[in-house]
C-alpha cells in the first residue's frame, strides 16, 4: 500500500504542477452551468479575489452529496427542501438565499392536452396526465426533478402510482432529457436558462410558464469544516459572501441570454 | 586448466510426450573427445534425444548426468545449434554480443569477443547487418559465430544444414571442423550420410527412440551391425 | 454533410478553450498510456514466459479486465479519491491526475493482456535458443519484450485508443470542470446534451482526427525501423 501510495503522490503533484494555488471547488447543478451563469460570474469573482472557482456541475442530489463526502468547498443547489436537510445533518455552515429563477412547462406545438397558454401550472400538469399525453420527467434526484414532483402532488396527482406509458422517466439531466422531448413531442419541465440556450428544440414552445409556484429558489452553503477539516473554509466564505453581497448580486442580474435576465437576486430575502 | 564437464551419462532415459514414448531406456555415455553423430530416420527420436542431452527438456525416467555438479558451469560450457536459427531483431554483430552478455562477459570486451567470432566463420562484413535479413546460411553460421563466442566444451548440432543448399551446407561443416580441431566436444544429429562421414569419428544410431548401435564411422558404414541400419543407408542417397 | 461542416467551423471558433481540451486530453490518455505501458508490457511477459499455479486463471482474469467498463473503473476510483476515501487526504480527486489514475487502471488489462499473447506466440519462436543461450526467464522476458517491439506498438496503440475515447471514467473522477478537467470526450457529452448537437459533432471529428495521427505516426516510426532492424 505504501508503495501505492508514493507513486500517487507523484501523480499529485504532476496535477498540483498544472493547480492554481488558490482555487475552491463548487459542487453546482447542470442546469445552472448550462445556462452559461457560471462563465460570466466566475471571472469577475477570480478578478476580485485571484480565487479559482471549479465547478463540478452534477443533479441536486448528487451535489450535495459531494459535499457531504467533503470532496466541495461549497454547494450552490435548488432544492430548498434537500437543502434544509442537508444543514439539519449539519453539513453545511450557514444557508443563503442567493438568487431565483423559474422553470417553464415546455410542450409540443400541437398541444395533445390543450394546456397552452394557462396561468396555472398545476392545472396544466392535472390535464396531461387526464390526456395521457407523452411527458418526459428527468428521474434523477435533480432540483428540477423534485420541483415537478411537488407540482404532481399540488394537482393532486401520485404520480408514482398513476403514471402510465405516457410517462417517462429518463433518469437524464436537462439537456438530454430536453433531446428526449424534442424527439417525442413531449411536454417537459424545464428551467428557462436551459430552454433559452437549447438548441435542438424540434416542435417544442413554451406552454406554460409565470405561475408562481415554478419559481426555482437557488442557496448557497458552506461545507462544514468541522465536519471536513480539508474544506478551504476561508476561500468558500469569501465566494459566498461576495455571492450574497451587492456586487455578487449585480453581476448575477447583468447575466442576460439574448437580452433576458435568467436569475433574479434575492440575498436580501 | 578447469576440469572438463564431460563425461556426460545417460542412464535409463526415457521421454515421452503426450503419452506417446519417444526415447525408450537410453544409456549412453558421451566422452571427450571423437565427433559423435546421431543418425537416424525422420521420427527417430534424434532431435529430442539431443535435448534431453542438452538439458532442454528433462527425462520422464532415468537420469542425465555430467561428471561437472556444478549446473550453472554445465550450462555455460555448453551452446547447441538448432535446425533453424533463431536470430534476434538486431545485427549480427548485437546477436553474438547478447550470447556474450547473458553469459556474463563484461560489456568492455563483449564487442572484440563477438568481432573475432564473426571473422571466424567468415561474417565480419555483416556485422553490422540486420540479423533477420541474411540468407538461410549466413544465419545458420552466424548462429555458430555465437556459438563460438561463447567457446564451449560441447557443441550440440541438430541437422544444421537440413535447410540449406549444398554451398551453404559445406561452409558450415567448415565451420563445424574447425570447432573440432580447437578441442571442441562435436555432438551432431543428422540424416545426411555423407556429412556424417565427412565429420564424424563415431556413430550412435537411433531407430524408434531406442540406440541400435554404436560403433566407429568407418566400421558402421562398412560393416553395420543391425539390419535396420543397413536397411538405412540403403535408401539413403549421399551427398558426395 | 452540412452539420458536419457547421461543426467543424464552430470548432474553429473555440480557439483557445478548444487547444487547452485538446492539449489536456493527450496530457491524460498518453500519460496513462505510459504508466499502462510500463506496468503492462513486464506483466504481459511474465505471464507469456513464466509457468505457475494458477496461470490460466489469471490470464482469464486479464482478458476479462479488458472489457472493464470505464464508468465502473471511473466509480470504483471516486470512491478510492474521495475525502470520505481512503485515498482522501491526497486531494485527486477532480484533478488531472484523477484522470489519468482511472485510464491507466483501465487500459493496463488492455496492454497486458495483447502483449502476454503477443508474446506468448513470440516465446514458441524463441524459447529453445534462449534457454540455451542460458538466458533466465525475466532476462528472456526482457528480451522478448523488446524483440517483440514492433507488434506490442500495436498493443500500446490499442490501449491509447481505449483511453482516448473514453468518457466514463474521467467524467466522473474529473468532474468535467471548465477550464481544468474539461476533455475531448467530456466536451463532446457537455454539448451533446446542451443539444448543441454541431459543436459536438466538430469536437468528435478533432478527436477522430487526433487519434488518426497519432496512429499514423505510430505506423511510419514502426516502418521506418522495421526497414532498420528487420
Amino acid at each position: 500500500m505504501g508503495l501505492i501510495r508514493s507513486a500517487l503522490l507523484v501523480l499529485a503533484f504532476a496535477g498540483a504542477a498544472q493547480a492554481q494555488d488558490k482555487f475552491i471547488t463548487v459542487a453546482s447543478t447542470t442546469s445552472t452551468e448550462q445556462s452559461g451563469l457560471f462563465k460570466h460570474l466566475l471571472p469577475l469573482f477570480e478578478k476580485k479575489t485571484g480565487i479559482q472557482v471549479r465547478v463540478v456541475a452534477v443533479g441536486t442530489g448528487q451535489a450535495l452529496d459531494i459535499g457531504r463526502r467533503g470532496d466541495a468547498d461549497v454547494v450552490l443547489v435548488h432544492a430548498k427542501p434537500l437543502e434544509e436537510k442537508f444543514m439539519a445533518e449539519a453539513q453545511g455552515v450557514r444557508r443563503y438565499d442567493v438568487m431565483y429563477n423559474d422553470f417553464v412547462l415546455i410542450g409540443p406545438k400541437s398541444d395533445p392536452a390543450q394546456v397552452r397558454g394557462t396561468k396555472d401550472v398545476a392545472a396544466a400538469f392535472r390535464k396531461v396526465a387526464q390526456a395521457q399525453a407523452p411527458f418526459v420527467s428527468r428521474g434523477d434526484r435533480s432540483g428540477t426533478h423534485f420541483a415537478e414532483l411537488e407540482i404532481w402532488k399540488l394537482a393532486g396527482i401520485d404520480i408514482a402510482k398513476q403514471k402510465g406509458p405516457w410517462y417517462r422517466d429518463t433518469g437524464q439531466g436537462m439537456g438530454p432529457a430536453l433531446n428526449t422531448a424534442a424527439g417525442m413531442n413531449a411536454y417537459i419541465l424545464s428551467d428557462r436558462g436551459t430552454w433559452l440556450s437549447f438548441k435542438n428544440r424540434g416542435d417544442l414552445v413554451i406552454a406554460v410558464e409565470g405561475d408562481r409556484r415554478l419559481y426555482n429558489q437557488y442557496g448557497v452553503m458552506l461545507v462544514n469544516p468541522q465536519k471536513h477539516p480539508n474544506v478551504k473554509a476561508k476561500l468558500g466564505q469569501a465566494f459566498v459572501n461576495w455571492l450574497i453581497s451587492p456586487e455578487g448580486q449585480d453581476a448575477i442580474a447583468s447575466y442576460r441570454i439574448n437580452g433576458e435576465q435568467l436569475f433574479f437576486p434575492n440575498a436580501g430575502n | 586448466m578447469s576440469a572438463s564437464i564431460l563425461p556426460l551419462a545417460l542412464e535409463n532415459v526415457s521421454y515421452a510426450s503426450a503419452g506417446q514414448p519417444i526415447i525408450s531406456n537410453v544409456s549412453l555415455r558421451i566422452d571427450a573427445g571423437p565427433s559423435s553423430i546421431i543418425l537416424g530416420a525422420n521420427g527417430a527420436g534424434k532431435s529430442v534425444l539431443m535435448r534431453l542431452m542438452h538439458g532442454l527438456l528433462a527425462p520422464t525416467s532415468g537420469t542425465v548426468s555430467w561428471r561437472e555438479k556444478d549446473r550453472e558451469r554445465v550450462r555455460r560450457l555448453q551452446a547447441m545449434v538448432f535446425q533453424r536459427p533463431v536470430m534476434l531483431r538486431r545485427s549480427a554483430l548485437a546477436n553474438v554480443v547478447y550470447a556474450l552478455a547473458v553469459a556474463g562477459v563484461s560489456a568492455a570486451e563483449r564487442e572484440a569477443q563477438a568481432l573475432a567470432a564473426l571473422d571466424e566463420v567468415g561474417l565480419r562484413h555483416l556485422a553490422h547487418r540486420p540479423a533477420r535479413v541474411l540468407s538461410g546460411g549466413e544465419q545458420q553460421r552466424l548462429a555458430l559465430a555465437r556459438a563460438w563466442a561463447l567457446h564451449p566444451e560441447v557443441l550440440f548440432l541438430d541437422e544444421p544444414t537440413a535447410n540449406l543448399d549444398p554451398g551453404a551446407a559445406r561452409e558450415i561443416e567448415t565451420v563445424i571442423k574447425a570447432f573440432d580441431a580447437a578441442g571442441t566436444k562435436i555432438v551432431m544429429a543428422t540424416h545426411n550420410l555423407g556429412q556424417a562421414r565427412r565429420l564424424g569419428d563415431e556413430v550412435i544410431y537411433l531407430q524408434a527412440g531406442c540406440v541400435m548401435e554404436r560403433a566407429p564411422i568407418e566400421q558402421f558404414f562398412a560393416r553395420p551391425a543391425t539390419a535396420e541400419a543397413a536397411a538405412f543407408m540403403k535408401g539413403e542417397l549421399p551427398w558426395v | 454533410m452540412g452539420a458536419i461542416a457547421e461543426g467543424l467551423r464552430r470548432v474553429l471558433e473555440l480557439d483557445r478553450e478548444l487547444w487547452h481540451i485538446v492539449a489536456l486530453s493527450l496530457e491524460v490518455s498518453l500519460s496513462a498510456v505510459l504508466i499502462a505501458t510500463a506496468l503492462g508490457l513486464p506483466l504481459g511477459a511474465v505471464l507469456a514466459v513464466k509457468r505457475f499455479a494458477g496461470r490460466r486463471s489469471l490470464i482469464v482474469l486479464l482478458n476479462s479486465l479488458m472489457g472493464l467498463p470505464p464508468v465502473v473503473v471511473g466509480l470504483l476510483i471516486y470512491l478510492l479519491l474521495s475525502r470520505a476515501g481512503p485515498l482522501g487526504d491526497l486531494g485527486l480527486l477532480f484533478t488531472p491526475g484523477a484522470m489519468i489514475i482511472a485510464q491507466s487502471v483501465l487500459v493496463l488489462p488492455i496492454i497486458a493482456a495483447l502483449a502476454r499473447q503477443g508474446l506468448e506466440d513470440a516465446w514458441r519462436e524463441y524459447e529453445e535458443q534462449l534457454r540455451s543461450l542460458g538466458a533466465r526467464e525475466l532476462e528472456a522476458a526482457f528480451t522478448l519484450i523488446w524483440d517483440a517491439r514492433f507488434s506490442l506498438v500495436t498493443a500500446v496503440l490499442a490501449g491509447l485508443g481505449r483511453a482516448a475515447a473514453e468518457v466514463g471514467a474521467v467524467m466522473i473522477v474529473g468532474g468535467n470542470i471548465d477550464g481544468v478537467t474539461r476533455v475531448m470526450t467530456t466536451a463532446i457529452a457537455l454539448e451533446t446534451s446542451k443539444g448543441d448537437l454541431p459543436l459536438a459533432l466538430g469536437l468528435g471529428f478533432v478527436l477522430i482526427a487526433l487519434v488518426l495521427a497519432v496512429n499514423a505516426a505510430a505506423q511510419l516510426v514502426k516502418e521506418a525501423a522495421q526497414r532498420r532492424y528487420g
